[in-house]
């Protein structure tokens, strides 16, 4: 018995992400009392590969074969699951990030698991096997059982942490000898943005609503981010506009973050809005409407007006990086 | 070329969600049904490419598991646009059973290009589009921002982490899709509401299937201590404050 866990390979590192997903998987193994193997496809490094020990990784497979050097997930699915049945995996967790959400629906079908979706927190309890997943878009939990000998579970980006371990983990190079199948995706063409910060990786995001005004006034707010080192972020309106791209829309429809830290700047906190920032860890609010919903979201709130406001936290914040 | 849009009715997303019978299941009293807004835009991406006619996309359709209290929101379907419509006459149980009873009638019908959205706004699983192209055994994406159709080929842009990977697949094949696929939805004009009521739904009874998870209560999230305001002409105090107290930056 062994709980399985897929860490993504970027560019030949991990990122914090991968790191959270084995801390979580030791969780979840040691409720179980069992261990964590940590899988990962495409060239690494050995160094990088042993950082996952330090996370609780018993055992780290590693499998570069050149017909996987793209995600297609019928095939990187048909590797995880040939691994997960040679490991007697009852656990498989994988991230609720892109990857995470394309894989855990095939392996689900392959293994006849049942999956529960966007957790972030441990199990309630393994007998029987019962996890709290997200539902109705952040505005409820859904205690859930899940009836299927293998389980698979997606965790939230960001909403379990890091956990370290003293812990030396065995490596394994490994090909799996299994047939992927002819491969029926094509990439064409990969557009990369170097050296951004992620909205979805990001412990601290800046986001400007319709209280900006004008896709002209997003300098400070930028700068903003970038001082903190954080990402950039906007409501719905803003992007709708055109006045940001819509990757950087945040909310129901958009991207579910749980960022440390959540500056939201001119934006009222429609529901639709909170349901994707609603699990930051802290709410910052800046609104000229002392009602806004935002505030019952906040922490800490200014009520004020968002172009006033902006340039004096930029310069606050210069002070303290002095 | 045919196209399949999977879609759900969820609660209108201004809904303040309440839960009944012990908090076991949603109180559906005043809640206002609506497609589910990736659906939606999905089933208005799809409607594009027919009005293309490089494209060679023939027809249109929408496929939905539920009882007959979810046929508003069909006939809202075929109202957008869509030439006709399938429902599979059960209770959605959970993401593996939806998607083993659509993937049974897709079958049946035979698609070349089928469409999910990313999530539902209720179960939030994105599960059921994967799961259908794993029980059919074709291609799918997930993340997909952008679908076109290429020599009879479909060429689609899916989100990575840091970009975007143009990508083609062969047919049949499933497009998992998310925000950027449509600009905005497509609202139904007067006539398309007079002609959806002539379309075709047609029924299909389930096939025994079991589903693998079970939702045993819903919980509110733990409410929020209440904000604490900060003068807006000393923002660094609100520094300060993120710095000591809540040691976040």
């Amino acid at each position: 018995m062994s709980v399985l866990v897929f860490t993504e390979n970027w560019d030949g590192k991990f990122k914090k992400l991968s790191f959270e997903l084995v801390s979580y998987a030791r969780g979840v193994a040691d409720m179980l009392n069992t261990s964590v193997i940590a899988l990962q496809i495409g060239a690494m490094d050995e160094a990088e590969l042993i950082k996952l020990g330090n996370f609780g990784a018993s055992r780290i497979i590693s499998i570069d074969r050149p017909e996987l050097k793209n995600l297609d997930n019928q095939a990187w699915a048909e590797v995880i699951a040939t691994v997960a049945r040679k490991e007697n995996a009852k656990v498989i967790i994988l991230s609720g990030n892109n990857t995470g959400k394309a894989l855990a629906p095939r392996l689900s079908v392959k293994l006849k698991a049942g999956v529960g979706a966007g957790v972030s927190r441990l199990p309630l309890e393994t007998e029987p096997f019962t996890v709290y997943k997200r539902a109705f878009s952040g505005n409820a939990l859904a205690k859930t059982l899940i009836r299927t000998e293998v389980k698979i579970l997606t965790l939230l980006q960001n909403s379990y942490g890091l956990s370290e371990t003293e812990n030396k983990a065995v490596m394994e190079r490994v090909d799996i000898q299994t047939d992927v199948g002819a491969i029926k995706t094509e990439v064409l063409d990969v557009h990369k943005q170097p050296g951004k910060v992620l909205l979805t990786d990001a412990d601290i995001v800046v986001s400007g609503g319709r209280g900006m005004k004008s896709p002209d006034n997003w300098g400070p707010l930028v700068e903003l981010a970038s001082l903190l080192g954080g990402a950039t972020a906007c409501s719905r309106p803003v992007s709708d506009e055109g006045w940001r791209p819509h990757e950087e829309h945040t909310g129901q429809t958009g991207k579910i973050i749980s960022p440390n830290l959540y500056i939201a700047v001119g934006i009222s906190g429609a529901t639709q809005h909170l349901a994707g920032v609603s699990s930051s860890k802290y709410i910052v609010a800046i609104n000229t409407d002392k009602d806004a919903p935002i505030f019952e979201a906040a922490q800490y709130g200014i009520v004020g007006d968002a172009l006033k406001v902006l340039p004096k936290l930029v310069e606050a914040v210069k002070e303290i990086k002095k | 070329m045919k196209i399949l849009v999977c879609i759900s009715n969820v609660p209108d997303t201004t809904t303040k969600v309440r839960f009944t019978e012990g908090n076991k299941s949603l109180d559906t009293a005043g809640i206002q049904w609506v497609i589910n807004p990736w659906d939606e835009l999905s089933l208005t991406r799809a409607l594009e490419l027919k009005e293309n006619p490089s494209t060679g996309v023939k027809s249109v359709t929408v496929a939905h598991v539920g009882t007959t209290a979810s046929e508003a929101t069909i006939r809202k379907a075929l109202a957008i646009g869509a030439d006709e419509a399938i429902r599979v006459n059960a209770e959605p149980a959970d993401a593996w059973y939806t998607a083993f009873q659509l993937a049974e009638v897709i079958r049946k019908e035979q698609f070349d290009l089928i469409m999910c959205g990313i999530e539902s706004s209720d179960y939030n699983g994105s599960l059921v589009g994967g799961m259908i192209a794993e029980f059919l055994g074709v291609p799918n994406l997930s993340a997909v921002s952008s679908l076109n159709i290429e020599n009879g080929k479909p060429v689609m842009v899916r989100e990575i982490d840091g970009g975007k990977e143009t990508v083609s697949l062969t047919v049949p094949c499933l497009a998992v899709v998310q925000k950027g696929i449509a600009k905005e939805p497509r609202i139904a004009s007067m006539r398309g509401i007079m002609t959806a009521r002539t379309k075709q739904i047609k029924i299909y009874e389930p096939v025994p299937a079991e589903p693998l998870t079970e939702i045993v209560v819903f919980e509110k999230p733990a409410p929020r201590a209440a904000c604490r305001f900060i003068d807006p002409e000393n923002p660094a105090e609100l520094i300060r404050l993120l710095q000591n107290e809540a040691k976040v930056i």
